[in-house]
């Protein structure tokens, strides 16, 4: 089975093909923002980090912009620094140049201010997007897909409907080849065994049980309650009790295949399949984490709704709740509230979520690129020196 | 996951059910578990999405959803009760039970 894709030089392939300009500092942010305002295909990254950070913390901001800019829906990179930043743009284009694509940098203190920088990278990135407009889709094969999946804002509905659907489109996704990226670490606290027991090898199960460990005594190490925060109180609200319930419920969208490999946050799986990789329970944190793996397309369900998208890949939302999905019909793709009315089964609504996702990969655009939805949050994990 | 039916019982082993319409405190519902229909009087409203019991639970027992424990309850738990947190409690990913 195929999708129509973006074929890039170093063989991987796209479902977008935008032009992006990374700020590799919070200084160059308004600088980034500027250059692609009202300039359609090209998108900005508000990158609010990229100084005064050392070791892993520095390390997980630049892998994790540059893994933005290697995303394979991307076509070309514009990098603007400041100039005296501890991250500089040109390491950031480094470390995406090899990947073969069009990168440039250019620094606000080079170039003389902001007014020339916004000139210039707006030149920049019109002979990109000349370029991008050239390239046709093709029919690429749904092997080469990464599926980030994802939940927020969970209602009883979640674990009852649109996880269970989206992991029989997981499934289903699997089954073609492809990969599929389970994330939220803190949200799997409760239904650890279940995941661990369907491990490729004991190593795997155990690095499972070994993360959720390592979440737990942290969350205990603050001395504040994680109930707190999860489940959060729309969560209990909406009748979700404790964490592991929440992730009883959320486990489902991961499918039911084997897990294959647990990868840390922003890494590239190195596997097809069901892939594991260690995030926050925070929404944009764990979706910026996947794109930045290498994700081209992410499907998130919700039961209160939320308006979550990416500045590179489209995000489409399902959920079981038929009141959300009616108040909220801006912002949710797909209702499967039919699921619990018992008028149409998991596996069925699960093919339906496959298809929108073959759909929306061949470039119809989900409600959150239509709003213009592009979130974007790094998991930050040392201070601010 | 039956047509008409009000409430939802995922796995055999739980001994909690979800209502998938608001249900009012005195409400009569039939609750099929165990390939066994079984009528429960409820004792509490159960707002949409909230869980009820469906047999009695001790105080500090498992309450159990989806096959699998989902926290402990705090105090005995009536048959047709309100299930939430305020009789409920998990003792993951913080200290002691308090």
């Amino acid at each position: 089975m195929n999708f129509q894709g973006y074929r890039r030089p170093n063989g991987k392939a796209g479902v977008r093909n935008h032009v992006l300009v990374i700020p590799s500092v919070v200084c160059s942010q308004g600088a980034a923002e500027a250059i692609t305002r009202n300039v359609k295909g090209a998108v900005y990254l508000p990158n609010v980090f990229g100084c005064a950070q050392v070791g892993n913390d520095r390390e997980q901001t630049k892998r994790t912009l540059a893994g933005f800019g290697t995303n394979p829906n991307v076509f070309a990179v514009l990098v603007v620094g400041n100039g005296c930043e501890n991250l500089p743009a040109k390491e950031v284009a480094e470390a995406i140049a090899p990947i073969g694509k069009r990168v440039e940098f250019i620094e606000i203190q080079e170039v003389g201010g902001t007014k020339k920088t916004i000139a210039k990278g707006k030149r920049i990135i019109k002979e990109m997007l000349a370029d991008a407009a050239a390239l046709p889709r093709e029919p690429i094969p749904l092997s080469e897909i990464i599926l980030a999946t994802e939940c927020g804002g969970s209602d009883y509905t979640s674990g009852l409907a649109s996880n269970p659907a989206l992991g029989a489109a997981s499934d289903l996704l699997v089954e073609a080849g492809g990969t599929v990226i389970l994330s939220e670490t803190t949200e799997l606290i409760g239904a650890e065994h279940l995941l661990a027991r369907r491990a490729r090898t004991e190593e795997i199960g155990k690095q499972v049980l070994d993360l959720i460990a390592w979440w737990e005594k942290e969350a205990i190490a603050t001395g504040q309650d994680i109930r707190g925060a999860n489940p959060a109180p729309g969560n209990i609200a909406g009748g979700i009790t404790t964490i592991e319930e929440k992730s009883l419920g959320c486990i489902y969208k991961g499918g039911t295949k084997t897990l294959e490999e647990v990868i840390p946050y922003a890494f590239p799986p190195t596997k097809k399949g069901l892939i594991l990789m260690d995030t926050p329970g925070h929404d944009i944190d764990q979706l910026t984490g996947m794109m930045a793996g290498g994700a081209q397309i992410a499907v998130f369900t919700t039961g209160r709704g939320t308006p979550t998208g990416s500045p590179i890949a489209p995000v489409i939302k399902i959920s079981g709740n038929a009141e959300t999905a009616r108040k909220m019909k801006d912002n949710i793709d797909l209702n499967v509230n039919q699921v619990l009315q018992g008028k149409e089964t998991v596996k069925e609504a699960g093919k339906r979520v496959f298809d929108e996702m073959i759909a929306v990969a061949s470039g119809k655009l989900s409600k959150a690129e239509k709003l213009g939805q592009r979130d974007f949050c790094i998991f930050k994990i040392g201070l601010n020196f | 996951m039956a047509g008409k039916s009000k409430v939802i019982v995922i796995n055999e082993k739980d001994n909690v059910a979800t209502a998938i319409v608001p249900l009012k405190a005195g409400s009569r519902v039939f609750v099929e578990t165990q390939g066994r229909k079984e009528r429960i009087n409820l004792l509490s409203p159960i707002a949409m999405g909230h869980k009820f019991a469906l047999q009695e639970i001790a105080k500090g027992a498992d309450v159990i959803k989806y096959g699998e424990p989902i926290g402990q309850t705090t105090a005995p738990i009536s048959r047709g009760e309100h299930v939430h947190v305020h009789n409920v409690v998990s003792h993951r990913g913080r200290k002691g039970g308090a």
